[in-house]
């Protein structure tokens, strides 16, 4: 292999991650050097940072054409490119849900293993190789352990954090077992070209099956699908709330990601039973998700069995394997994005004035902030899938494209899990409008980073909910470039 | 371009509601006027579009075309015909009135008026729509802020189990129709939601029976079809007043009308096929609800379950898949809309002052209401058939239709006309007659204006329409034509 020369596509490729690594050790640097009075701007600076990145992404990373880039370690692709984007906007989210978090919101190093897992979760995103996706997904699993088990002298964190990385670790060694058999049975370990070996034939199906099965492994638990899911309510319970935000959106989102670039570069030649099996993990997951999540009586826990409830569905996207699928399904992860990171910034604003995450405690909150209350209300209701919000355009894009692809049934199985999940929903905010509570007269503040989050997602639920054509059309150029 | 009528009376409701959560809640005075002036202006409106309508050309009017989601074939498209420009109108009305009835609600003016805007805005949306994927879209939208209306502000004993009851069915209604919406656009093959386009779609005969059920039976969910009729008298007694009307008023014929504009003249073989079935099961509905009407204590459930009776006489009408049968069923959605709201109206007034709805612990309030008791007179007249009276005009076409496909169902339907007589004279004599029990003589004050303005509105309505048929039935006969152009059998 010769070294590959300099073209200017490799900077626009890594633009995100080169950004980030400066932020970084911004942060380190100030945290080091500033007065322990000040770190509160620790969150704000992540946050400016990050959008700082975002902006420049969005005005010089454009990918053009479809290349590999650095010796094929990674892609330069639209996929890439939006995917970047969702994770730097989750991230500055979870950045400014943080300011106020005791015990995380003046830490330096909290800020710093946040930017570091977002640049993990960007390669795996553009990772084109095994062994640089190995390294990516490790970069952000390792900072998403330490995140969950942050506040150490809080038990459940720190059951959070452990279990978390036990969980993690077996799973990532079983997918590197079953990335060793394929190189070991190819020779390969660039996706595309290995990917290219499996179409002209010479791979034993059998042998590629059970490889395949074991990297999905992997991928299954960071999107906590149906049976790799027993991590995700203890670890979104005990860990920080804002790490959990993140942990339940960019890291599943960046989950999908490379569930999609791994399955469409095998598309042509992936075995028929693939779909089935497929539509039973979506099935599973959905199911359980959303049954399991009726008895909560912890915010966290419910939204914990509602996030694997969410990733069901938008597996139903996935399916089909077609390109109108993966971009219905890119979409309801959009969507899923800005309005579990609302719904987590309320329970984070709750928590911090009420000191509760049990449900019951949400009674009168619409007396108490009628704002806030009616922010949970756009959150919940686009989980639940009601128009006009983003939910409910990502549940109608998923199904249609089940129908379109063949699988009515499983559109319907989609529909009757959406009232499940319109259930458990409707129940919280029962509790938020109707019920009563004698604390009815404490309003509860929202600090600044806070408003400017809530609203920036809330907007941005209504936005993809009644303008949803140019985000279905990006979902599309996503998937379009992973083929 | 034309003035966007229709699309300024859809958004008035949602926009004025977006107002009101901006304005601060102790200003009670405040959000109630700026409530009635947004109700006033949209009936205003829709009065305006009522009266522009060229009946003479008929079709669909004030058409307006946007498109909303290239990618999918989906566009922004409304437009009204003879059909669902009455609804339009009825929804105006009924906002208007449900306004002015609520003003007494002290418990987050603010809150309630919003979401009875964004709900009223669903309305509108999915009457005016011409696109399967705006009507879905408003149809929902219409779902969760019936939820909090009926659990926060509701009656405090069955409140919470009414309003999630009412919510999952209907919400279970409305995707399983949606499941069938999607069959149908991508067997189509057009690659369209335009309905106006798969009317044209030709599907096979077995497709459009295997999917009718499916579509049409989750929208008639919400037009209270029997056997799924259960939610609605819980919904409506759970309710508070203006919701009561809205709901039984407006959202009703929401269902009725979405099962017809998506059911019935998208699949039209399919309707044809499984006529018998909903005829069955609408004279089921008419006659069965008409007898628990009869056998109800509480006086608001008389009038819940007397809403699925007539909800039935709708869906026969459907079902004669005939001119005169349409005709009638487009004239019973407009003219019950208004019944129904009245009965409601009155319920809620005699329930605020006597605080129960027991029939039998109540008596002769024609003696301190008599405005009241005339408007309660009519709502039950009209209710009866009886001629001179808009449910005249309704039912007497809806029986000549199902006359020339099933004289036998025409016959036992019939029968829910002479119990409804029986129940209602029983109500009128026991509430409105006859002593008034001791514990509440003294302690009935009279109606507010406001309350007198709504019942003389939606009474006057009802005579109008019943001695004046002909502001409204030649359009509804238009738009029953046009029905029958797409499913056949002119």
């Amino acid at each position: 292999m010769t070294l590959p020369t300099y073209a200017p596509t490799m900077l626009t490729a890594l633009l995100p991650e080169v950004m980030l690594l400066l932020l970084a050790g911004v942060v380190l640097m100030v945290d080091l050097i500033g007065r322990p009075r000040r770190r509160r701007g620790l969150g704000w600076l992540t946050a400016v940072g990050m959008a700082v990145a975002l902006v420049l992404t969005l005005l010089f990373g454009r990918p053009g054409e479809e290349t590999l880039v650095f010796g094929g370690m990674l892609r330069s692709d639209a996929a890439s490119f939006a995917f970047a984007i969702i994770f730097l906007f989750a991230a500055a989210v979870t950045a400014l849900l943080s300011v106020d978090v005791d015990g995380v919101g003046d830490r330096g190093e909290y800020y710093f293993l946040v930017i570091v897992a977002t640049l993990g979760l960007c390669l795996m995103a553009a990772a084109a190789d095994l062994i640089m996706l190995y390294l990516a997904i490790e970069t952000a699993s390792i900072c998403l352990y330490v995140l969950a088990g942050y506040l150490k002298g809080n038990d459940k964190s720190t059951e959070s954090g452990l279990k978390y990385f036990l969980f993690g670790a077996l799973t990532s060694a079983v997918m590197l077992y079953g990335f060793s058999m394929l190189y070991g049975a190819s020779g390969q370990t660039n996706i595309y070209l290995l990917a290219d070996q499996v179409k002209t034939g010479g791979l034993s199906p059998l042998f590629l099956g059970g490889a395949v099965v074991l990297v999905l492994v992997g991928f299954a638990f960071k999107i906590a699908v149906v049976p790799f899911h027993f991590w995700t309510p203890d670890v979104y319970e005990g860990a920080p709330t804002p790490a959990t935000a993140y942990i339940s959106t960019a890291s599943k989102v960046a989950g999908f990601a490379v569930l999609l670039r791994f399955l469409l570069a095998f598309e042509p030649s992936i075995d028929v039973s693939w779909p089935a099996v497929l539509a039973a993990l979506a099935v599973a997951t959905m199911t359980l998700g959303n049954l399991l999540a009726i008895v909560q009586s912890n915010i966290k826990r419910l939204l914990a069995y509602s996030s694997i409830a969410h990733a069901g569905y938008a597996l139903i996207g996935v399916v089909a394997l077609t390109a109108f699928g993966a971009a219905t399904s890119v979409f309801y992860l959009m969507a899923y994005v800005v309005t579990n990171l609302a719904a987590f910034a309320v329970v984070i604003l709750f928590a911090r004035s009420a000191g509760s995450e049990r449900i019951a405690d949400y009674a009168g909150l619409s007396r108490r902030s009628p704002g806030l209350a009616l922010a949970l209300l756009v959150a919940f209701l686009s989980l639940g899938g009601m128009p006009p919000l983003a939910g409910f355009v990502g549940k109608f894009y998923v199904f249609a494209a089940a129908v379109d692809g063949g699988l009515t049934w499983l559109a319907f199985v989609g529909v009757l899990n959406a009232i499940i999940g319109l259930y458990y929903y409707l129940i919280v905010l029962k509790v938020v409008y109707l019920h009563r509570s004698p604390d009815e007269d404490k309003p509860i503040p929202v600090p600044r980073p806070y408003a400017v989050a809530l609203a920036a997602c809330i907007v941005l639920i209504l936005l993809i909910g009644i303008a949803s054509a140019p985000w279905l059309d990006r979902a599309s150029a996503m998937a379009l470039s992973l083929f | 371009m034309n003035f966007p009528i229709l699309s300024v009376i859809t958004f008035i409701p949602i926009t004025t509601g977006l107002i009101l959560f901006m304005m601060p809640a102790n200003r009670h005075r405040e959000i109630r006027l700026l409530a009635l002036a947004a109700a006033a202006l949209a009936l205003g409106l829709s009065l305006y579009a009522f009266l522009a309508y060229d009946t003479a050309a008929a079709g669909y009017q004030f058409v307006e075309q946007v498109p909303w989601i290239p990618r999918l074939g989906i566009s922004y498209h409304v437009g009204v015909d003879g059909m669902s420009l009455p609804l339009v109108l009825l929804t105006g009305i009924v906002m208007f009135t449900g306004v002015m009835i609520s003003w007494g609600i002290e418990d987050r003016p603010r809150e309630f008026f919003a979401f009875l805007f964004v709900l009223a805005t669903g309305v509108f949306g999915v009457f005016i729509a011409l696109d399967a994927f705006m009507l879905l879209f408003f149809y929902e939208l219409a779902v969760f802020p019936m939820f909090l209306l009926i659990a926060i502000w509701g009656w405090q004993v069955t409140r919470e189990y009414a309003a999630m009851k009412l919510t999952l069915y209907l919400f279970i209604g409305s995707v399983i129709s949606l499941v069938g919406v999607l069959a149908m656009v991508y067997t189509s093959g057009l690659g369209t939601f335009d309905m106006l386009q798969l009317e044209q779609a030709g599907f096979s005969t077995a497709f459009q029976r295997l999917w009718f059920p499916f579509v049409f039976f989750g929208f008639a969910v919400l037009g209270g079809i029997f056997p799924f009729h259960n939610w609605s008298p819980d919904g409506h007694v759970a309710a508070p007043t203006a919701v009561s009307m809205f709901h039984a008023g407006v959202l009703m014929k929401l269902g009725a009308f979405a099962a017809l504009r998506v059911g019935i003249m998208l699949l039209p073989e399919g309707a044809h096929f499984w006529a018998p079935l909903i005829l069955g099961l609408a004279t089921v509905n008419v006659v069965y609800g008409a007898l628990i009407a009869s056998v109800q204590t509480d006086f608001k459930y008389v009038i819940g379950f007397s809403s699925v009776s007539h909800m039935g006489l709708v869906m026969l009408g459907f079902a004669t898949l005939n001119k005169d049968g349409l005709t009638g069923a487009g004239l019973q959605m407009f003219s019950h809309g208004v019944m129904t709201a009245l009965f409601f109206a009155v319920v809620g007034m005699v329930y605020d002052r006597a605080h129960t709805r027991e029939i039998s612990k109540l008596g002769g309030f024609s003696k301190v209401m008599p405005l009241v008791a005339v408007a309660f007179i009519i709502g039950g007249l009209v209710s009866m058939g009886m001629p001179g009276f808009s449910g005249f005009i309704a039912e007497f076409p809806i029986f000549l239709g199902l006359w020339q496909v099933q004289p036998v169902v025409a016959l036992v339907a019939a029968l829910g006309i002479i119990i409804t007589a029986g129940y209602i004279m029983r109500v009128v004599g026991k509430v409105f007659y006859g002593e008034m029990p001791a514990d509440l003589v003294g302690h009935i004050s009279p109606v507010t204006r406001l309350d007198r303005v709504a019942l003389v509105v939606l009474a006057g309505l009802l005579v109008l329409i019943g001695i004046q048929p002909w502001v409204m039935a030649p359009m509804i006969a238009t738009g029953a034509e046009s029905v029958l152009r797409v499913v056949g059998g002119a």
